[in-house]
Order: C-alpha cells, then sequence, then structure tokens
C-alpha cells in the first residue's frame, strides 16, 4: 500500500483508540454506587461495612421474624422490615455509624462512610 | 404433706415444697398425734383431722388463673400459617380445664407486627374465653414505631408509664411489668428507673407475707443472654422483693417452657400459642422453629396457675395443645 495509505490508517487507528479511551468503560476502576446488607439468623452481613459517600446501601431481611435497622445516635432509622422487605439508605456523611435492630437489640452492625 | 414418719430425717423436697425444714420438723409432730399441718401465711396451724370445717376453710380463697403468651397474631411463616386456629386451640384448652380459671395473663408478643387487625383478631378469640378478664403485658412486637401507644390505648388504661400496674386478687398482688421499651444496642430487656421507682413504692405497704405474682414479656432472669432473653436491670427489682415469702415471677419471649426457683422466687416461662423457638444455643438463632406440622401443638399450650392459700410456692401446670 502507498505511504499515504499508512499514515490514513494511523491517524484512524489513534482517532479510534483515543475515543475509546475517553468512553467510561465497564471495566472503569471508580467507586461503586451501591451495597447490600443481609439480615440473615439475627445477623447483619457485613456486620461492617465500609462505602464512599454517596453509596446507597440496601438492607434486605431475609429472617422469618420482622427486624429494623437503627443507627445508635438515630440519625438513621428504618420502618419495620418483614421478611423479603427491605431499607434503602444513601450514605452521604462521612463518618462511623454503629447501628442495631431495636426489636432484638443483640444484634448489631457498623456502616462506615468514607 | 408427703412427710415421712421418721423423725430423724426429712424427706420432703426443699425446693419444691419451699417451706424451712423447721417448720417441717414441727409439723412432723403434729402430724404424730393426728393433726393436719398447713402454712397460712407463713404461719404453722394444725388442724386435728376430724376438724373438717377447719380443713376446708384452709383450702378454701384459693385462686386459679392461666397464663397464656406469645400469639403473634399476624405471622404467617412455615412455623406455623395459620396462629389464629392454634389461639382458638388454646382458648379451647383454657375452657376445658377441670378448675375454671377466674381470670388470663398474658405475657405479650400478642400481636406480630403491632397491626391494628391483628390486635382486633385477638380480642376476637378470646372473647370466647370463659375467663372474661384478661390482664396483658406488652411484648417487643406490641410497641412496634409508636412507642405502645396503640397498645396502652388497648390494653393499657390504668397504667402508668409505658404500661405497668398492679391489681390483687383473693390476698395475692399481680404486677404487670414493661420490658420492652427504650431498649439499648447491645442489650437485652430493661425495666427503666421510672418503672423500678415505681415497683418499690407499690410494694412498700405490703406485708411480707402477702403472695406476689409478676408478670412481664421478656424473662427477669439471664435465660440466655447471647439471644437478649434476659432483663438488664431485673436484679435491682428482684432485690426489692427479697423480703416477701412467695414471689412467683410469669415470662413469656422464649416460647418454651422454663422454670427455675431461686430462695422464695419461683421463674417460670410459658410456651407461645403461635410457633416454637429453639432451646437456648441449640440452633444459630432464636427465630420461628419449623417441625413437622403434626407435632406443632405438642409445643404449644398453656399455663395453668393456682394458689391455695397458705401454699407456697404456687402450682403451675403446663398443658400443650396436644
Amino acid at each position: 500500500m502507498s505511504t499515504r495509505n499508512w499514515i490514513l490508517g494511523g491517524i484512524l487507528f489513534v482517532a479510534i483508540a483515543v475515543v475509546m479511551l475517553r468512553v467510561p468503560g465497564r471495566t472503569a476502576a471508580g467507586p461503586s454506587s451501591a451495597a447490600t446488607v443481609k439480615i440473615d439468623n439475627f445477623s447483619f452481613t457485613p456486620s461492617t461495612l465500609t462505602v464512599k459517600a454517596g453509596t446507597q446501601i440496601t438492607w434486605t431481611n431475609g429472617d422469618d421474624i420482622p427486624h429494623t435497622v437503627v443507627s445508635d445516635d438515630q440519625t438513621f432509622k428504618s420502618n419495620v422490615l418483614d421478611t423479603d422487605e427491605e431499607f434503602t439508605l444513601t450514605a452521604s456523611k462521612p463518618g462511623t455509624y454503629p447501628y442495631f435492630c431495636s426489636i432484638h437489640p443483640k444484634m448489631k452492625g457498623k456502616l462506615v462512610v468514607e | 404433706m408427703a412427710a415421712q414418719k421418721d423423725k430423724d430425717t426429712i424427706r420432703i423436697d426443699h425446693n419444691h415444697d419451699g417451706l424451712d425444714r423447721r417448720g417441717f420438723l414441727k409439723c412432723m409432730a403434729w402430724a404424730g398425734t393426728g393433726a393436719l399441718c398447713v402454712l397460712q401465711g407463713g404461719v404453722l396451724k394444725s388442724y386435728s383431722l376430724s376438724d373438717a370445717a377447719g380443713v376446708e376453710k384452709a383450702a378454701r380463697g384459693g385462686l386459679s388463673f392461666v397464663q397464656i403468651s406469645d400469639s403473634h397474631m399476624g405471622f404467617n411463616k412455615p412455623a406455623n400459617t395459620d396462629v389464629t386456629s392454634t389461639l382458638q386451640a388454646a382458648v379451647n384448652k383454657i375452657n376445658a380445664l377441670p378448675v375454671a380459671p377466674e381470670f388470663i395473663l398474658h405475657t405479650g408478643d400478642i400481636s406480630h407486627l403491632s397491626k391494628a387487625q391483628e390486635f382486633d383478631t385477638v380480642d376476637q378469640v378470646l372473647k370466647s374465653a370463659r375467663p372474661k378478664d384478661v390482664f396483658f403485658v406488652p411484648g417487643e412486637h406490641d410497641v412496634l414505631e409508636d412507642e405502645g401507644q396503640q397498645y396502652r390505648e388497648r390494653y393499657g388504661k390504668n397504667t402508668k408509664g409505658s404500661g405497668w400496674y398492679s391489681f390483687d386478687k383473693k390476698g395475692v398482688h399481680f404486677i404487670g411489668l414493661v420490658n420492652v421499651m427504650n431498649l439499648k444496642a447491645g442489650g437485652m430487656g430493661a425495666l427503666g428507673a421510672e418503672q423500678l421507682k415505681w415497683l418499690e413504692d407499690d410494694t412498700k405497704q405490703l406485708s411480707k407475707s402477702a403472695p406476689l405474682v409478676v408478670f412481664a414479656h421478656i424473662p427477669l432472669w439471664n435465660v440466655y443472654p447471647d439471644w437478649g432473653w434476659g432483663t438488664e436491670d431485673s436484679a435491682q427489682a428482684l432485690s426489692q422483693l427479697k423480703r416477701f415469702g412467695s414471689v412467683t415471677v410469669l415470662n413469656g419471649h422464649i416460647h418454651q417452657t422454663m422454670q427455675k426457683v431461686e430462695g422464695n422466687v419461683t421463674f417460670h416461662t410459658a410456651t407461645s400459642t403461635a410457633f416454637p423457638q429453639p432451646h437456648p444455643g441449640a440452633a444459630p438463632s432464636p427465630g420461628p422453629m419449623k417441625v413437622p406440622a403434626e407435632q406443632l401443638r405438642s409445643l404449644l399450650g398453656v399455663s395453668e396457675v393456682t394458689y391455695k392459700r397458705g401454699h407456697h410456692p404456687l402450682a403451675l401446670i403446663d398443658s400443650t395443645l396436644e
């Protein structure tokens, strides 16, 4: 092929490469925007959850008995969650938030917002 | 009075009867002369066996009531998909008791989710019970989301604070306590300072020979702290009641019968009328325990409590639904 074709091909390759690198990819290493906590056997799993501010956290009750999610300092408080019901919270303010189930206060968990 | 006539040996189960050795020695001497020994108000009285009227008088003035617990109206998971019919079976059991109970004590978790229709259904079922008087204390499932306001409107008229109260029946003093409010993270049941102060005032004027029945939802002794089966400040309540010669503590919450005797205090927990729970530590958590359908009713039941004047402890008979 002629040199001109090689140069055009090269420019095209670079242009495509630039476009591809600028498109946010599936594999981009940014913060995850959602996290989950499972409630099973009267415990929160994971018992300590660390997330970046702005993450949406969902607690799901898998027990045959209702539970609640209440922070020790009362900054967040779910309704009563029956089996399969969920509580969603967007963690906005950085800090450490110990929480518990107000019906079964021995059940404890910790939310860490970075 | 199953006493042995042997003068040197007392073969009476001391803990079971709660009577002291000296009392029984006296009693046996009298029995040798054909007398009947009855403990009345902490004092031994003797009646000759021919004094039928005297014996009858001693037995009269008895009191019989029934404890039910944890009806969890509204629960509908596999452990029991029909808690209404098992509650009705419990009421039928009560109605079939040979000695008609004078009233019912419900030690809480009346409802499962504190919903109006759940309380309504329990009230409806209890209408078919022969004893028309029902006394309640709330469980943690009865005070969800409204700090117990609905509970108190329905069952807590003339109660104090979050729903505690006392009343008297035939010389027995009944005290209903609330230990399911304002629970702290990592803790168990709690009575709180205000209620403890009220308890002190309530029992201040009582004679130490007055029999007490204390009822509350969560056990007032540490059945199993890991599962929250205990009350943080119950020791304070119990030390206030130390001077009384006969204290019976009736609780629920753990959905199985358990009994403990400590000095003059008999502790008893009732089964649920809804679903059983595992024995302490026998499962990963204290949730509803599924059993084969044909076994369910053998793990649910009612407890009959009888006070015979002069007898301590009160007689407790647990009956299962089947």
